[in-house]
């Protein structure tokens, strides 16, 4: 009972931080209906610029290596470098595709991952960095002493950030003038245009707040696996995420993503061992398989409202 | 000495004026060959015409979100208030007061009512009071959406969704409104409902009305003045009651006829050509 319960609950802390992944995947789809396969390499490029900047700032300014001032300021410049690349993705490469069909879009996305990988290596190099976040990853001591059950407070930091993260987002989705003007412009662009809510700027917002989403979850997830190419493909989990939750519900990628990471995580100690193990990468995809024969628009998907 | 008085008097005073344009779509589709009106400030004009005539394709072009469909206005200009506005984005025009209600309501389906109706103060800068007010202002208008505002747009009636397509217009305090086909696909009560409380909505918050419509009976009871477009043309404008007497418009848009009931075989064979166009 304690090896599931902790096998469970590192799987649901890991599931936090699909899901937020699948939440940059998520913002964008829903105000613009564009699926941008790029965002796997935006978290990339995020995560290798902010460790870019920790190497390259103590040289230039004379700060200490290390200290929480290189820190902070790596994470501005990430952060500023992040929204300046979503932003200029939605001008340069998606505002003259307006009105193309989605698949157009679609395929501009994946040049714009490749394009995006490139630039990142280009100016940081092509070797794989440690990146340190100054939380360690050891077991918590309370937890072990009184119920026995390892859990990593690297894990649970991670997933409190990210959990924050998404409930703020949550939050401005639901609540503020902007954020319904986003969930308008989803529903109906061109009568968000009628009413005089001027997409462009809607859409730079979203752009922005995706960079900022994969600039969170590359410093989580570099920090675990290293900084490296992988970090591309970890961020396609996000797809099975978004088939189980829904591509348009942020509710969705929440729930999709606990229930992704808790399900590959048990699947691989009780049934790897009967077919071999190593069943972790792919058993996301199957399950994601399965719930599209069941329910293709997702736990949480808008279904379509269909006047009769 | 009184011509020009009046020249100048009628110069200043069109509100809204279309002059002369021409529209292209897709860089081949010719839909209007050379229309112009105007609308007075305060009034309730109509634009009438068959399916395909350049109704909607005008309002678009004074609203501008003909680019958003690959529309283009290759001739004439369209001034409001005396500024052109044909170069303007759709957020700048909303701002000015000029805000138009699409064919076909396009509520933003997964938002509630009240949601949708808050959307359409986006472009104001006001106070959580003011919209507040402009939110009762709308209830007012229309009691039905107040009922129903917990309820996603989507789910609503077509009628409720027209409500909410114009309530959501009025939230943004526009000086125009550009309607297009309120009437479209609603029960004959419901339309008579809703032109009420637009005939209301003018007299009361002096918003002026341009309003598209193929149900010309409706529309010409409830305008004051009316333009009849036939293949991206202007062929008769006039006064509303004048054009309801008109014999030509009475025939072949009110489907009355001077020579009393017709049976169907004739109308079979009936090839009249209308006046306007001999």
């Amino acid at each position: 009972m304690q090896f599931f319960l902790e096998v469970l609950i590192g799987g649901l802390l890991s599931g936090v931080l699909y899901a937020l992944v699948a939440l940059g995947f998520v913002l964008i789809f829903k105000a613009s209906g564009v699926f941008n396969f790029a965002q796997g390499a935006m978290v990339f490029f995020a995560a290798l610029t902010f460790v870019g900047f920790t190497e390259v700032l103590p040289g230039w300014t004379g700060l200490a290596e290390g200290g929480a001032v290189v820190f902070w300021l790596a994470f501005v410049l990430a952060l500023v470098s992040m929204v300046v690349l979503g932003i200029a993705t939605e001008k340069i490469v998606l505002r003259p595709l307006v009105n193309q069909p989605p698949i157009t879009l679609f395929m501009a996305t994946i040049g714009l991952s490749y394009l995006v990988e490139g630039i990142a290596q280009g100016i940081w190099g092509a070797n794989v960095r440690g990146l340190e976040l100054g939380i360690e990853d050891v077991p918590i001591e309370y937890m072990m002493e009184h119920h026995n059950i390892l859990i990593s407070s690297f894990d649970l930091f991670a997933a409190a950030l990210a959990g924050v993260l998404v409930g703020s987002l949550a939050l401005f989705f639901q609540y503020t003038k902007v954020g319904r003007a986003l969930r308008a412009v989803a529903d109906d662009h061109q009568a968000a245009l009628s009413i005089g809510i001027p997409l462009q700027h809607i859409w730079a917002i979203v752009w922005g707040v995706a960079g900022f989403v994969a600039l969170v979850a590359g410093l989580i997830w570099g920090a675990r696996n290293g900084v490296q190419f992988a970090l591309t493909f970890t961020a396609l989990k996000a797809l099975p995420v978004l088939i189980l939750g829904g591509f348009t519900s942020v509710p969705g990628a929440i729930v999709g993503g606990l229930i992704i990471g808790a399900s590959e995580k048990l699947a691989e100690v009780y049934v790897g061992p009967f077919v071999g193990g190593g069943i972790e990468s792919w058993f996301p995809y199957v399950l994601a398989l399965l719930f599209l024969l069941v329910r293709p628009e997702g736990l949480f998907g808008e279904r379509h409202i269909d006047r009769v | 000495m009184s011509t020009e008085a009046t020249t100048a008097g009628v110069r200043a005073d069109p509100y809204l004026s279309i002059n002369n344009i021409e529209v292209i779509y897709d860089h081949v589709i010719l839909v209007l060959k050379g229309v112009s009106m105007s609308v007075p400030k305060g009034g309730i004009v109509a634009l009438l015409g068959a399916n395909g005539a350049g109704k909607s394709t005008t309002l678009k072009s004074i609203s501008n979100l003909l680019r958003a469909e690959r529309g283009d206005v290759t001739k004439g200009s369209i001034e409001f208030k005396g500024a052109r506005v044909d170069q303007m984005t759709p957020n700048d025009l909303v701002r000015r007061g000029v805000v138009q209600v699409m064919e076909g309501r396009h509520c933003f389906g997964h938002l509630t009512i009240e949601e949708n109706l808050l959307t359409g103060a986006y472009t104001r800068r006001a106070s959580g009071a003011e919209v507040r007010n402009s939110l009762d202002l709308v209830y007012n208008y229309f009691p039905r959406l107040k009922e129903r505002r917990k309820s996603q747009a989507g789910y609503t009636s077509g009628g409720e969704q027209q409500m909410c397509a114009i309530g959501r217009a009025i939230m943004a305090n526009p000086e125009m409104v550009l309607l297009d086909e309120p009437s479209m696909g609603l029960a004959p009560q419901i339309v008579e409902e809703i032109f009420e409380i637009v005939k209301d909505l003018n007299a009361k918050e002096q918003v002026s009305f341009l309003l598209a419509e193929q149900n010309t009976m409706v529309a010409l009871r409830y305008a004051d003045f009316g333009y009849i477009l036939e293949n991206g043309r202007i062929v008769m404008e006039g006064e509303a009651s004048e054009l309801a007497d008109n014999e030509d418009v009475k025939e072949f848009y009110l489907g009355l006829s001077s020579e009393g009931r017709k049976s169907f075989r004739e109308v079979k064979h009936y090839r009249r050509r209308k006046r306007w166009l001999s």
